[in-house]
């Protein structure tokens, strides 16, 4: 038996009581009973009294959770745009390529959920069990858990502040019945705040096993970037390496390469060497990446040709590699 | 809550309008956005006085693509002076996290309160002096950044509007109709949407290949009753003018002019396009 705090009833994080007006802004919103269209609301007392929870008591169960889970990777970038998801998605259906490894993906980006999307599971709900949250299922071996999961409709924003989105990854990680993992690798939203505090605080004990960085090639993306490296430096987490993403534009008509986004200070092989880290890879521009993200289909396998899609591979044979797997 | 009389109120009696840019999605152009609108109303008229704002304080950009990287701010007895991108002219103002760091590559690793406090502060430290226009660069997402500048500018509420940055493709538009709904539920009107990065003229043919697809905007913008304020496509140009308009500064050396940027901004294809898009931004207002 493992041990774990009773499972709570998966939240719904919108929850809009039956006599709310339209535009009430969900109950576990930060705006319940704040926001204009709260005036006049039969609840707003109730609504507005909600306060944020302290510190979390969870840590014990987090680390008790993560101890099945091998590998632990976190995908950061400090820009946003730059292609997380994309690759983290990628790396997902790399590892499951081989259907004796078990992996997971973990979406913390609470305001923009992106992965129930890019893996065409963006219809699926998270049910609770006697185990804990199930995740949703792209195959046997691949599971996935998002705030997405858990919206009424893709329209729908979920507009908190730190201490609720710090509350829902520190359930992702204890509530979870992720079972036996090799690999879990976490989606990041940009930036450095409250969910990469967060995420990690919540597996310092347990361990994260390195971060994969992604870029773009021009500096107004790389300057973002050498901040999350300083980040992950102050925070004591390590660097697998950088990918360069976007790196030229391959026309399927011709096959010239323009470059879309210059690397008018060296890109990341600059930034990398600068920084002292390895570049892994750089990944071409390829409109048919964008399309299978919207589609939900893996392009690895739709367009096992690409230059994009050698690309990917030889980053992730590399990130094995250096893990020593 | 905010009172009529806070300082954030007191701060912006003097700013006629408010213009926040929006994105739910990352790194689809809100702060290549903003700079060109504060660029464009800048020029559009001899006399207009624009303000720039970035609260995107884990990333800013802002300093970058006005060239202004490796400028300081400065405390004067009536609060903090923003930093002039027009030189001795004084009528572009700006003002960003990034002036407050020491060295480039720090980052800047802040929780929401903390977040929170420094958006008041700029919100009512920052010496704007009279502006007619405001316009607010915001990081991604709908979360504590948003939070906060809507509740600290609720007294000037009826002066805000929002613009939504959006790029063609479905991950973006889903993140894009999020941040619609928040807009709605937090009463903020929108002026309309932009799409941006919808195409790609290719050097070497002139034709126009979908990097990124396009027509999502348009699409979204009629299905949700949104003014559609047009599209941009790629523009390499663009891309390196707000990656290296920098002028080297150095900390306390000779303030050197940046105007630089307001006139090679203006012979971009962008800037051309974007004329279009600042008419119909002033026809809502
Ligand atoms: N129309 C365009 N054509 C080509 N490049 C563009 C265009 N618009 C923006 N870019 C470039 O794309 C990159 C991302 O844009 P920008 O920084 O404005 O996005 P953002 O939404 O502010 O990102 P973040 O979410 O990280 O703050 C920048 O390098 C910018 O120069
Ligand atoms: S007070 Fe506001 S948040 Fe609470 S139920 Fe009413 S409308 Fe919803
Ligand atoms: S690269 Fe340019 S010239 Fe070549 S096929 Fe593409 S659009 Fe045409
Ligand atoms: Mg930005």
């Amino acid at each position: 038996m493992i041990a774990v705090q009773p499972p709570a009833e998966a939240p719904n994080p919108l929850s809009i009581p039956a006599n709310a007006p339209e535009h009430c802004p969900g109950t576990e919103s930060e705006l319940a009973g704040k926001s204009d269209a709260c005036n006049g609301c039969a609840n707003q007392e109730i609504c507005a009294s909600n306060t944020p929870k302290g510190p979390d008591p969870s840590l014990p169960f987090i680390t008790e959770r993560m101890n099945s889970v091998k590998r632990k990777i976190l995908v950061l970038s400090g820009k946003g745009g730059v292609g997380k998801s994309t690759f983290t998605a990628q790396l997902g259906w790399a590892f499951a390529a081989d259907d004796r490894t078990q992996v997971g993906i973990m979406d913390v980006d609470i305001c923009g959920p992106s992965i129930p999307t890019i893996l065409g599971i963006a219809n699926e709900q998270v049910h609770a069990s006697s185990s804990g949250w199930s995740p949703v299922f792209v195959q046997d071996n691949f599971a996935v858990m998002s705030v997405g999961f858990m919206l009424p409709t893709s329209r729908d924003a979920v507009m908190w502040r730190g201490p609720k989105k710090n509350g829902l990854i520190s359930q992702f990680l204890k509530d979870v019945d992720w079972g036996d993992l090799d690999y879990l690798v976490v989606d990041t939203p940009p930036g450095t705040s409250d969910e990469h505090l967060s995420i990690v605080q919540y597996l310092k004990e347990s361990g994260i096993d390195g971060a994969v960085v992604i870029t773009t090639p021009q500096e107004v993306a790389i300057q973002d970037v050498r901040r999350e490296i300083d980040f992950c430096r102050k925070v004591g987490i390590r660097v697998l390496g950088l990918v360069e993403n976007m790196s030229g534009f391959v026309c399927p008509g011709c096959k010239t390469e323009s470059q879309i986004f210059k690397p008018s200070t060296g890109g990341a092989k600059q930034l990398a060497q600068d920084m002292g880290i390895e570049l892994l890879g750089a990944v071409p521009l390829d409109p048919r990446i964008g399309k299978s993200a919207d589609y939900g289909v893996s392009f690895l396998d739709e367009y096992p040709d690409s230059p994009a899609t050698t690309a990917y591979l030889d980053i992730i044979d590399r990130i094995k590699e250096i893990l020593g797997d | 809550m905010a009172h009529l009389d806070s300082p954030v109120a007191r701060r912006l009696q003097s700013v006629k309008n408010i213009i926040i840019v929006l994105s739910g999605k990352g790194g689809v152009g809100k702060s290549s956005v903003s700079t060109q609108l504060a660029l464009n109303l800048y020029a559009s008229s001899p006399t207009a006085k624009v303000g720039i704002l970035d609260v995107d304080l884990t990333g800013p950009s802002i300093p970058r693509m006005l060239g202004l990287d490796g400028h300081g701010v400065h405390q004067s007895s009536d609060g903090w002076v923003p930093v002039y991108a027009d030189g001795s002219d004084a009528r572009l103002a700006c003002m960003s996290v990034g002036f407050l760091l020491k060295k480039k590559g720090d980052s800047v690793v802040w929780r929401g309160p903390k977040k929170n406090g420094m958006i008041r502060q700029f919100l009512s430290d920052v010496r704007w002096g009279d502006l007619d226009y405001l316009v607010i660069d915001t990081p991604p997402g709908t979360s504590d950044e948003h939070l906060s500048l809507l509740e600290h500018m609720a007294p000037v509420h009826s002066r805000l509007s929002a613009v939504i940055v959006t790029t063609p493709q479905a991950v973006a538009l889903m993140d894009a109709m999020k941040c619609l709904s928040f807009t709605r539920a937090v009463n903020l009107p929108v002026l309309g949407l932009i799409e941006n990065m919808s195409g790609y003229v290719c050097p070497c043919c002139g034709e126009v290949s979908n990097v990124f697809s396009t027509g999502g905007g348009a699409e979204m913008a009629r299905k949700e009753g949104l003014r559609f304020l047009g599209s941009l496509p790629v523009d390499t140009e663009l891309v390196t003018l707000l990656d290296a308009a920098q002028v080297e500064t150095e900390e306390e050396g000779p303030e050197k002019d940046g105007r630089g940027i307001v006139q090679r901004y203006g012979s971009t294809s962008s800037a051309t396009l974007f004329k279009g898009i600042l008419e119909k931004i002033l026809e809502e207002r």
